[in-house]
């Protein structure tokens, strides 16, 4: 029984710790991820979410602590090698390869080595698997928008297109940092299906999130940070009822 | 009777960049003509050496091996790599072709091809500590390099020290002289051309503009970086190969200042990113210095004069600017 359970452990994060000059962003944040769960984060602003997204794929090295993914070590590796194992993240700022066309931003995925190793050697035209991954995120595949250029498009297709380019990888876990950030209602309304059927076909899933009821509706459980450290685990429905979570949000009594 | 005016390119052009749906030769001609002439043109000037004369035919030569510094900086700044030292790979490429030859008696048709590589492979080795860094931190540490190595060889006194090496074998004849940088920059200029619009030129631009998305898609871009340099070293270490053995003599001077400047100037002039853009760039800078020569001391004041009200007019630069036009044009159609 104890062994299943290890088994179906993806990341496991333990006793975590970054200090940016002298400013505690991340204090002893330990978790641990199952296979296709849906995983949220929250917090308020600057209680260190991006940091903790940064420190799981490698863009910040930890001061202390691990960072166990498929049973390795993936403590302080390079960005492009944890990409390489699987863990594919969005950026909070979006910021697409401008000058090319929305399709064409895709290449640069399929053209790593974890992509070529899964299609065996061989992958065909990657423009095509580009236009189709675009369609899974919801880009109209007979209209001009898949070509143009990307600094014309849209916010809601840029994030959108972030989500495809990480899609493009085949993750095996993939990190929002706060993809619904700058989107619209009607926009967070046509995404959030496409991340509840990625969940639904197994895909593990953390998503960074300031937009708490749409995140409680999806999500299977939800961290809370403050000033860096983890103040609450649980089902969304308890976040909703934890007084340390309202006093996060809405800063308590104590400290006036 | 009436007319209408209808730009050339109405019937061709389809909604989407660089995608053309052509019906008739004359369609073809339209988009082949700008790529096809200035070709035809570089590959019958050097005939021609009794019309204009072997000064000019030389200046031809040097024009084509400034080209292709240009050109190798363009592919740098593809990458996001801004150059301030493409004398870095011509020195480079001098001297391992100049020593090659000064101390092992090779023939050019040896040395040549191995001081590009062994230029193109030193060079790389040498940036590879530095390719982390970006914009003008990476530029500084280019323009350095070559003054480093320039005063090494002096105050060393290896390789000839200030004397340099001399004596060096000829070239075996004037058509090779002439053909030899026309044809090296032509193959670079299309084949960059090719590259960057390639999957792989897609990866190198996507590194110039958001690195941190490439790495986030499992690239490591310090190979591809890595890459990029030792393919546009190639280009400027045969320049500085091939000038060895038509000066005859390498020495200090292969560092100098104006290898790296020249080529970022006519970059600028002729319109980044582009490849098109430097080689027109050099095409007017280094004919129009030496026509200036007319004018004697003055020469600098008008050709810096020059260079600021074109670029001040022209910011995009040439190549943009004409491609726009071309694409303006326009032709009288009857519609009455």
């Amino acid at each position: 029984m104890l062994d299943r359970m290890q088994d179906k452990t993806l990341l496991k994060v333990e006793l975590l710790n970054k200090n940016f000059g002298g400013v505690a962003a991340i204090v002893r944040v330990s978790f641990s991820l199952q296979e296709g769960e849906l995983l949220g984060i929250i917090g308020p602003n600057g209680s260190g979410k991006t940091t903790l997204v940064n420190l799981l794929t490698g863009f910040v090295k930890p001061d202390s602590g691990k960072v166990i993914y498929q049973g390795r070590d993936i403590t302080g590796k390079m960005p492009y090698k944890i990409a390489e194992l699987g863990i594919a993240r969005t950026f909070q700022m979006v910021k697409p390869f401008y000058q090319l066309s929305a399709f064409k931003n895709l290449i640069i995925p399929l053209y790593s080595s974890r992509v070529k190793k899964l299609k065996g050697g061989k992958y065909g035209d990657r423009d095509d698997v580009a236009i189709d991954l675009l369609e899974d995120v919801g880009f109209e595949r007979d209209s001009f928008v898949p070509y143009k250029v990307s600094s014309s498009l849209p916010h809601g297709y840029l994030k959108r297109l972030e989500l495809a380019r990480c899609l493009a990888l085949r993750p095996d876990l993939l990190i929002l940092d706060e993809l619904f950030s700058g989107m619209s209602m009607s926009e967070v309304a046509s995404t959030l299906p496409i991340i509840e059927r990625l969940n639904s076909e197994g895909l593990s899933i953390i998503m960074v999130e300031h937009r708490l009821k749409e995140l409680f509706r999806i999500a299977h459980r939800v961290i809370a940070l403050n000033f860096g450290s983890k103040i609450a685990d649980g089902p969304p429905r308890d976040m909703m009822e934890s007084e340390a979570v309202k006093a996060a949000y809405l800063g308590s009594e104590e400290e006036g | 009777m009436k007319f209408r005016r209808e730009r050339l390119d109405r019937g061709i052009k389809a909604r989407c960049e660089d995608i053309f749906a052509l019906s008739s030769y004359r369609e073809m001609l339209y988009l082949s003509l700008p790529r096809v002439l200035p070709v035809l043109i570089l590959l019958i000037l050097p005939l021609l050496k009794g019309v204009i004369g072997l000064y000019w035919e030389k200046v031809l030569m040097i024009t084509c091996t400034i080209a292709l510094l240009a050109l190798s900086w363009d592919l740098m700044a593809s990458v996001g790599l801004i150059s301030l030292g493409q004398a870095l790979f011509f020195g480079a490429g001098a001297y391992i072709t100049g020593f090659l030859n000064h101390a092992f008696k090779l023939p050019p048709i040896v040395t040549i091809p191995l001081g590009t590589l062994g230029g193109a492979f030193f060079c790389t080795l040498l940036l590879l500590p530095v390719l982390r860094l970006r914009g003008v931190y990476f530029a500084i540490v280019t323009l350095t390099l070559p003054l480093l190595l320039a005063r090494f060889i002096e105050t060393t006194k290896i390789l000839g020290g200030t004397e340099g090496m001399s004596a060096l074998s000829p070239l075996p004849n004037i058509w090779v002289e002439m053909y030899v940088p026309v044809f090296a920059m032509l193959i670079c200029l299309f084949g960059f051309r090719r590259l960057i619009n390639e999957d792989y030129g897609l990866v190198l631009q996507g590194i110039r503009d958001n690195d941190r998305a490439v790495m986030s898609g499992a690239i490591n871009i310090y190979s591809f970086k890595a890459q990029a340099v030792f393919i546009a070293g190639v280009a400027g270490a045969f320049a500085g190969a091939f000038m060895t053995h038509y000066n005859q003599v390498v020495g200090m001077a292969a560092f100098a200042m104006d290898y790296s400047i020249l080529p970022l100037t006519a970059a600028v002039l002729g319109g980044v990113g582009t490849f098109a853009g430097p080689t027109i760039g050099a095409f007017i800078l280094i004919p129009l210095s030496e026509v200036l020569r007319a004018v004697g001391t003055l020469r600098v004041v008008f050709y810096s004069a020059i260079l600021i009200i074109c670029v001040v007019g022209l910011p995009e630069g040439v190549f943009h600017y004409l491609r726009r036009k071309y694409h303006q044009l326009e032709r009288m159609v009857d519609v009455g």
